[in-house]
Formats: structure tokens, C-alpha cells, sequence
């Protein structure tokens, strides 16, 4: 690895809080007012790409797909210390699902150059699906590595990688190029240093637009989706039982009892 | 848009304004006495349902050849060859919607030595079971799964292929979708039939569980899903149930195998918290990381496992894998304890399913009281240790 590691970081802007507020009378999701942010799964990507050129050199691109806005979340990943910022942006490219988006970004990545490994995190909180990773290595024909904890040694084209699993720990050898999401427990991300910030704001962040992936805009976005969303509402209050006070004594007393009544003990 | 837009507004647009509130995802806005649909459109046709004159169009793209895509396909995850026990709620969910379409039910799995757990799916209620059993197909690897199962859906060309959402399936899922290029939809909790159009619609939350969205694949196959764990209900055995098992020969040459497994350790404490009968839980009401000792206490006397709330894992009190909730592990234990839990959306989402809630919290306005069976309103310190005294008495009572 003379030359280090070309390490690609793809993250997505988010709303800050995912306490949408929602109209039930017309069925609207109220947006107004609400700051957007880098995805906070993707700051443990970042961290990684970052630690991987500390480790190894070479270069880390974050990449993004959004509106002309998402820019914002580019600045921030180069404040932490990515070296540029590669947005999507084109109105054919947007309400896609996890399908078009993957493809849009693999098309992307493909645009950039040449890739050792592109890196995402574990999901966003706002799709909350955690898609976009796998699909992407799909179209790309590479590999892919989902909840990764831990980055080991890069040597001869191959990287070891741990990961948690429902059942136990698992370490893997896989080859580059290759696609890992990770998982929060990987690493703390680094805040922006004020260095970071100033250079975050001369950045040139490099646009990407379809006139520059010369796909048919009916593979993309919303057109190239193969979900449709039909309904949004908010769950179904819940529904409540018998709510006591008492002393300790008496609590723990109703407690029991509650518990001999279902024959827990 | 471009004119290849999915929505056209028409020149009988008055600009009245009726879609813009329609519009769930905010995409319209008037402009120069005409609606505009802007990017976030999903072509719901809920402006069109609300336009007073007609004035907007959905243009849906041709269905083609889907018909001939019948039958519900599951996925029965196996480790070791035991069977994951999604595959058991998938199965019951699956013979609900197979026969609702009035089509068959089929399973796939893959493994060593897997065939001889086949029947045990027939008895679950699956009409047809294909078996990939080969020495490579052992432990999981999104290769050659992912090689197998779109190979198997090309082939059999099922209308609706469903898999857990698990680790596994969370990760397989997305590749098998993106191969055949279909849709898929993440960690659906409830999945029927559209009895006019026959569409699997597929719901799920976002936004951390603060809202659910209904999503359909109208012009693609298979329509695909994983599905959350310990939402569905399980299918129940029939001994002897009859049902056809078809072996399916491996090609290993062409399979891909990129990932190498080097070493697995397998995770310490057997009682993992989805497969517990009684989970107890703690909050950030227990103050510090010692506080889960109590909580550890009464899960013991009541011999349940030990689960808890985001904040906690957050601190660092304790580890990931014991954390409830939309980012941590689904449970569906007959009696959940929350203590000094106050009940989030996000924490609702992974345990509101429980048969019995019970919590003791300080905060009697805390929304886990207004979910639970029984809620205690006091200070968990004071109340658990009296309760666990309780419970040992009566214990060696007996």
C-alpha cells in the first residue's frame, strides 16, 4: 500500500430529531424549522475512513445524495478531517428508495475513481433501514461487511474486520476493494477541530449531477424506485392498565401479587 | 420534473390549493396560480384523491408478466442446523398471506446437514420446501446465499419472499433485493394483503418509531421483506402434516465466496434477552452503572434475563446486546419489568408486544405507566429489594 488507501464515506443529512411532528388531519409531516445533520451513524464511519488514512495514508472522500443543502453535512465531514466532498445533487435523483439511492451512489463512487474501500454507517435515523450499504456493494460488485466493530490489519490487498452477530463475535478476512458498514460501538468520533472548520469553508465541494452518470434518469429517483410509500401515520396510542401509589411496602406487595395472579411465580 | 414525471399536474389546475395539505410528504407548493410537485413526491395519489377538478395525473408504469410470480417464499435461517424461530413466525405470517392470495407457501434453507429439519417447516406450514444442503453452505456468508437464494427465486419466482431481520437477514436481504432487482422493505412489524390489488403491503416504522409507513412493490418481483423478530406469531406445529420436500442440487463452482470466516466465538451468557420468558429491564432512572446489580437480582429470583434502555448502553453501564428497543433488540416476553425506565417511542417499539407489562417508576406521567399491566409509582431502590425479599420468602416457602 504505497500510495494508502482511497477511502470513500458515504453519509446522508438528517433531520436533528426524529420527534417529527405530524399532522393527523392532513396526513403532513411538518418539517419546518427542524436543523439538519450528518446522520449520526455516519460520524462513526468518517472516523473510521479517518483513522484507516492515519493508519495507512491515502486520501478519505465523503459522499453524499441529496438537495443542494446537503452540502452542509459534506462541510461538516471535512471539518473532521475528510479531505473532500462529493455531493449528488439532481432533481431526477430524488424521492428514491434504498434501490435507486444505492445505485445513484454506486454510480458515483464508480465517478470518483478508483476505491479500496467505501465506508457507511450502520443505518440513518431517519429511513432507519440500513440498506443502502449491501445494495450498494451489489451494484458494485464488490463485497460488503455489515455491524463492524473493528478494523484490523490492511496487508496485501486484504483486511480482517470484526463483527458482532446475534449469537457471538465473528472475525472475518475479506479482500479490497469492499464495502463495511459499522456498528456504533467501532470508535468515538472526533470532533471538529477549528483548523477543520476554516477549511471546511474554502472547500470546494465537487457536484455531481446525472449530466455526469449519464444513466437514464428512469432508472433513478423517485422513476427507478421499486417502493412506493402509501400511507404514513403515527402508531396506535397505547393502552394503559392500573397505575398505583403507595408506600415501598405496599408496592411491592401489589407487585407480588400481580405476580402470583399470573402464575409468574 | 421532467415530462417523464410520475405526477402531471394538468392545465385544469386552479391553483386552489386542495393538494397541498393532501400531500403526506410536503412536495407540493402552488406557483404562479399552479401546483407544483417538487422532489419529495413518492406518488402516493393522495393529491390526485383531493383535487377538486381532476387536474392531476398518476402515471404508473406498465405492469408486465407479473402474474406469473405466485407463491410466498420464506427464508428459514438456521444456525448449526437449528432453526431460527423467525423462520416460524415468518411461516405463520406467510400461510396467512398464502392464503389469502390463495397461493402456496414455500420455505428455503440452506446449511450442513439440513435436510432432516425440512419437515419440521412442512409442520409449520409450509406446502413445499426446497433444500440447498452442502458443506459450503455451513455457516453464512453473504456470497454464496446470496447466490443461492437468487437463484432460487429466479427459478421458483415466488411473489412475495420474506426474511427475518435479523443480523443475518439485515445483511442478506439487501443483497438478494439488489440482484434481483426488486424492492425491498427494512424491519417491516406488519405485512397483509391489499384485497383489491393484491400487493403485499408492508408496514414499518421510521423516524426512530415516531411514525409507521405503509409500503408496496407494484412493478417488480419477488416483493421483498425482512421482517422484525418477535413481532409475528409464531406458526404452531402439526405433527404429520404432509408436504413436499425438494433437495436442490449446489453448484459450488458457481458460487462466489469472497469473505473467509477466520474465527467466531460464540456470545457468554445463553439466555440471550429475545428468547426470554421474563426480561427485566433498567433505566436511567437507576442513576449508575451499579444499579443494574438490582435489576440483576430481581431477574435472578424470577430467573428471566436482563435487559436494557438506550441511555444506559449509551453510558456504558452495560453492553450493547442487552439493550430494548427500535436501535437494540425486540423482546416478546410473557411478563417485562421496566424499572426507572420512562418508556420512549424508540423503547416502546421493542418491548410494547410483552403479554405483561409491569413498571416502577418515580414519574407517575412517565408514558411507560400509561402502556403498562401494572404501574408502581415509586422509587425503584425502595420498592425492588422489598420485592425480591417477597419473592425469595416465598419461594422457599414452597
Amino acid at each position: 500500500m504505497g500510495t494508502g488507501l482511497n477511502i470513500v464515506v458515504c453519509i446522508k443529512q438528517v433531520p436533528e430529531t426524529t420527534e417529527v411532528e405530524f399532522d393527523e388531519a392532513t396526513g403532513r409531516l411538518k418539517r419546518e424549522g427542524v436543523a439538519a445533520v450528518i446522520n449520526p451513524f455516519d460520524e462513526f464511519a468518517i472516523e473510521a475512513g479517518l483513522r484507516l488514512k492515519e493508519k495507512y495514508g491515502g486520501v478519505v472522500r465523503a459522499l453524499s445524495m441529496g438537495p443542494p443543502m446537503a452540502e452542509q453535512a459534506l462541510r461538516d465531514a471535512i471539518a473532521m478531517g475528510a479531505d473532500e466532498g462529493w455531493l449528488a445533487t439532481d432533481r431526477v435523483f430524488g424521492g428514491a428508495d434504498t434501490w435507486a439511492t444505492s445505485l445513484t451512489l454506486a454510480l458515483c463512487v464508480e465517478k470518483m475513481g478508483p476505491f479500496d474501500i467505501v465506508i457507511c454507517g450502520l443505518k440513518t435515523t431517519d429511513g432507519d433501514t440500513g440498506q443502502t450499504g449491501p445494495e450498494m456493494a451489489e451494484h458494485l460488485g464488490v463485497p460488503h461487511v455489515c455491524y463492524v466493530n473493528e478494523i484490523g490489519e490492511v496487508k496485501e490487498g486484504k483486511v480482517r474486520l470484526r463483527r458482532n452477530l446475534d449469537d457471538g463475535v465473528e472475525t472475518l478476512e475479506a479482500p479490497l476493494p469492499l464495502i463495511i458498514t459499522v456498528s456504533k460501538d467501532i470508535n468515538q468520533p472526533r470532533l471538529a477541530t477549528l483548523r477543520g472548520r476554516l477549511a471546511a469553508k474554502k472547500a470546494e465541494i465537487k457536484k455531481m449531477t446525472n449530466q455526469e452518470l449519464g444513466k437514464d434518469p428512469k432508472e433513478l429517483g423517485l422513476e427507478g424506485s421499486f417502493t412506493r410509500v402509501v400511507k404514513i401515520f403515527t402508531p396506535p396510542p397505547p393502552v394503559g392498565g392500573e397505575v398505583i401509589e403507595g408506600n415501598p411496602d405496599e408496592l411491592a406487595e401489589a407487585i407480588f401479587q400481580r405476580l402470583r395472579e399470573e402464575k409468574v411465580i | 420534473m421532467s415530462e417523464k414525471a410520475p405526477v402531471i399536474v394538468k392545465d385544469s389546475c386552479t391553483g386552489c390549493g386542495s393538494c397541498v395539505p393532501a400531500c403526506p410528504f410536503g412536495a407540493i407548493t402552488i406557483e404562479a396560480g399552479r401546483a407544483v410537485i417538487g422532489d419529495a413526491c413518492r406518488v402516493c395519489s393522495a393529491c390526485a384523491d383531493a383535487c377538486p377538478s381532476g387536474a392531476i395525473k398518476i402515471v404508473k408504469a406498465e405492469v408486465s408478466d407479473l402474474s406469473s410470480w405466485r407463491g410466498v417464499l420464506v427464508f428459514a435461517e438456521q444456525h448449526g442446523s437449528i432453526i431460527h424461530p423467525v423462520a416460524y413466525e415468518l411461516l405463520g405470517k406467510g400461510r396467512e398471506l398464502a392464503d389469502r392470495l390463495s397461493e402456496p407457501l414455500y420455505a428455503v434453507i440452506l446449511g450442513k446437514d439440513v435436510k432432516p429439519k425440512a419437515q419440521e417447516l412442512v409442520a409449520r406450514g409450509a406446502d413445499r420446501v426446497y433444500v440447498y444442503d452442502d458443506p459450503s453452505l455451513e455457516s453464512f456468508r453473504d456470497d454464496p446465499y446470496t447466490d443461492v437464494l437468487a437463484g432460487a427465486c429466479r427459478e421458483k419466482r415466488p411473489s412475495i419472499f420474506l426474511i427475518g431481520a435479523t443480523s443475518i437477514g439485515r445483511s442478506l436481504g439487501p443483497r438478494v433485493a439488489a440482484r434481483l432487482k426488486t424492492g425491498l422493505t427494512a424491519d417491516c412489524t406488519g405485512l397483509d394483503i391489499d384485497p383489491e390489488t393484491k400487493l403485499l403491503r408492508q408496514t414499518r416504522p421510521a423516524y426512530g418509531g415516531n411514525i409507521m409507513a405503509t409500503i408496496i412493490t407494484p412493478n417488480s418481483r419477488p416483493q421483498m421483506a425482512t421482517v422484525r423478530y418477535k413481532v409475528m406469531n409464531e406458526a404452531k406445529p402439526e405433527p404429520g402434516r404432509k408436504g413436499e420436500i425438494v433437495e436442490k442440487p449446489v453448484n459450488r463452482k458457481a458460487i462466489t465466496d469472497r469473505i473467509s470466516i477466520v474465527n467466531f466465538e460464540p456470545a457468554k451468557d445463553q439466555v440471550s434477552i429475545t428468547d426470554a420468558d421474563i426480561v427485566v429491564s433498567g433505566g436511567k432512572g437507576l442513576g449508575e452503572a451499579k444499579g443494574f446489580e438490582l435489576i440483576r437480582g430481581l431477574a435472578g429470583v424470577l430467573g428471566g434475563a436482563v435487559g436494557a434502555s438506550r441511555p444506559t448502553v449509551d453510558e456504558g453501564w452495560i453492553e450493547y446486546r442487552h439493550q430494548v428497543g427500535l436501535s437494540g433488540r425486540t423482546v416478546r416476553p410473557k411478563l417485562y419489568i421496566a424499572c426507572g425506565i420512562s418508556g420512549s417511542v424508540q423503547h416502546q417499539a421493542g418491548m410494547r408486544t410483552s403479554d405483561i407489562i409491569i413498571a416502577i417508576n418515580k414519574d407517575k406521567e412517565a408514558p411507560i405507566c400509561r402502556i403498562s399491566s401494572l404501574a408502581a409509582v415509586g422509587d425503584l431502590y425502595e420498592v425492588v429489594p422489598r420485592l425480591i425479599e417477597k419473592i425469595k420468602e416465598h419461594k422457599s416457602r414452597d
